[in-house]
């Protein structure tokens, strides 16, 4: 069933990079965006299923993208896997840094440091004039590996760039669920004590989970930035923050899966109701939200497993 | 056989101080491989301190503890766990959402990866020796027909049991068990002693146990180290110790406090 998963997730990446010339380009311009966060939703769930909840994830994500601004502004260098590169290596740097901190604390106490963490970043940014202050600034078109494609061609490249790096995190994220250190999980919320009297630190564990979000949130912010153009201090304001924690709460922790599949829901309602009611469209966000935490507490990802175990209970005898 | 080999456990001068309380001092024992040693004490006495140190849950003010020759003084619990030194606590320490042989699985697949950070990210955690050893585990302590109850739910002795077969997972040469017959009934209390000494016995690990109830001490312990504050004031065999009249007079309060009502 695992080999099942791995090649059933496999297949669903390959089948959208196939298709998606024949996609209108606003579905890809959505897409790319929404499996870019997806990224960084896939590191919260990392933190999630510990009992961590980040309320400043979007620290990772801004760092991520304003490296592959500032590596165009300041140097000729356009290879977008090189600059993903560096985005994710700083964000991941950043995070093992601000780990030392965030690693010792639980609970609240860290969702509201990892809080003031980005909100820092976002008021350095906010006073930075040469960063643009609150307009930020523009982020050089990249090449793939000396191509450089225009216009149409450019979004498609970029979205299987993104499809790339997603089905590769998606494995690795997949097989890290698996091991030991993904295991513990239930355990470090249960009792940290026996976690530490089975020879394990429970803060290291922890630090090594952070990084590890760090990394995906700092790709998912280079991603984005290619594939807007553009960066700006909101990048890292609460609000993105938040907008990951509520795709994470709409996804659900159970799957790698549900990541991908809530941060695209997430990115269409959003943007349906954008068109629909353009004063009011975080009302309907909020429904969304509300009607999920009643009906699907565990997520859209309990619907595959609930599905999976009325099929199991229909067919067996 | 063994006797004249060097000591599993040296412990030196050992002294800990909490301001200008004074919980543990000049406390020095030596105990050879496979031995069984009781601690006896009444409450205060410094025995659970003795234990924290040992297994680096306190560091010590003062002294030196020695783990097979090599100086383990004031090392972090888990550097302590992974050379070799596990125990279990008077409070259960399970994991309560999660099932028996959940908690045992996660116990024997840290064992596997535990040495480093890269080893726990790449041992996955159900492989067919975890799950082999687990259910082995849970045959050797008799707690097999709980196998996929929710640890929460478990009856106190149960519990126990699960405790002491998770420090057991990782192959510790030497175990300290804090009071394992606390909170038990009388009448099961023998039994579950039966179980862990036995199944120590099997693995050939070193025990030194905290127990109140003298009659446990007696039947099993090799050697019984008594407790007066903070210090160790007698260190013989069960038979000897419990005819110390200096033991009886300052630890008697333990007898009546314990379950060793058949001795009062």
């Amino acid at each position: 069933m695992r080999m099942g998963s791995t090649v059933l997730g496999a297949l669903a990446f390959a089948a959208l990079a196939a298709i998606a010339p024949l996609l209108p380009p606003w579905l890809i311009s959505l897409a790319t965006i929404a499996f870019a966060n997806a990224l960084v939703v896939l590191g919260l769930i990392i933190l999630w299923r510990t009992g961590l909840v980040p309320f400043g994830q979007a620290l990772f994500y801004a760092i991520g993208a304003y490296a592959v601004a500032l590596i165009g502004r300041y140097t000729p260098i356009r290879d977008v896997f090189f600059v993903v590169f560096v985005g994710a290596v700083a964000a991941g740097i950043v995070a093992y840094l601000i780990g030392f901190l965030l690693a010792r604390y639980r609970e609240i106490f860290f969702a509201m440091l990892s809080l003031a963490m980005s909100m820092i970043l976002y008021g350095i940014l906010v006073k930075t004039e040469t960063l643009g202050s609150t307009d930020g600034f523009h982020v050089e078109a990249g090449s793939f590996l000396g191509w450089r494609p225009q216009g149409g061609t450019r979004n498609l490249a970029i979205f299987w760039l993104v499809l790339a790096y997603c089905a590769i995190a998606a494995w690795l994220v997949a097989y890290y669920f698996r091991s030991v250190a993904g295991s513990l999980t239930h355990p470090i919320r249960d009792n940290e004590i026996r976690v530490e009297f089975l020879g394990v630190s429970v803060d290291r564990l922890i630090h090594l989970k952070l990084v590890v979000s760090g990394v995906l949130a700092g790709i998912g912010g280079a991603l984005a930035a290619l594939a807007v153009q553009h960066v700006d201090p909101a990048m890292s304001y609460w609000t993105t923050s938040g907008g990951f924690v509520f795709v994470t709460i709409l996804a659900g922790a159970g799957s790698v899966a549900a990541a991908f599949v809530g941060s695209l829901l997430f990115e269409l309602v959003r943007s349906i109701a954008v068109t629909l009611v353009p004063g009011e469209w975080q009302m309907i966000l909020g429904t969304a939200l509300l009607l999920t935490i009643l009906f699907l507490p565990e997520g859209l990802g309990s619907l595959v497993s609930r599905l999976r175990q009325r099929w199991r209970r229909g067919t067996a005898p | 056989m063994n006797a004249n080999t060097s000591p599993i456990l040296a412990v030196r001068d050992l002294e800990k101080t909490f301001g200008s309380v004074v919980a543990a001092r000049d406390i020095s024992v030596s105990v050879p491989a496979q031995q069984t040693v009781g601690i006896i004490g009444a409450n205060g006495a410094g025995k659970t301190t003795f234990v924290n140190m040992i297994t680096g849950h306190l560091a010590p003010s003062k002294g030196s503890i020695l783990f097979e020759g090599r100086d383990i003084t004031g090392l972090p619990s888990r550097a302590i766990t992974r050379l070799g030194i596990s125990r279990s606590f008077q409070v259960a320490q399970v994991f309560p959402t999660m099932t028996v042989i959940e908690n045992m699985r996660i116990a024997s697949a840290i064992a596997r990866g535990r040495d480093s950070m890269l080893g726990l990210m790449s041992t996955p955690l159900d492989t067919p020796e975890t799950a082999r050893e687990a259910d082995a585990a849970l045959e050797l302590f008799q707690i097999a027909r709980y196998r996929d109850a929710r640890a929460a739910t478990l009856p106190q002795g149960v519990r126990k049991l699960l405790d002491i077969a998770m420090a057991v997972a990782g192959a510790p040469r030497l175990l300290l068990l804090d009071e394992p017959t606390s909170g038990i009934s009388i009448e099961e209390k023998f039994g579950l002693m039966e179980v862990v000494m036995s199944a120590l016995k099997t693995r050939r690990i070193t025990v030194l146990f905290v127990e109140h109830d003298m009659d446990i001490v007696g039947r099993f312990a090799d050697r019984v180290l008594a407790f007066y504050d903070g210090t160790v004031i007698a260190d013989e065999t069960p038979e000897a110790v419990l005819a110390n009249p200096q033991v009886q007079t300052l630890i008697s309060g333990t007898r009546a406090h314990g379950a060793g009502a058949a001795h009062a």
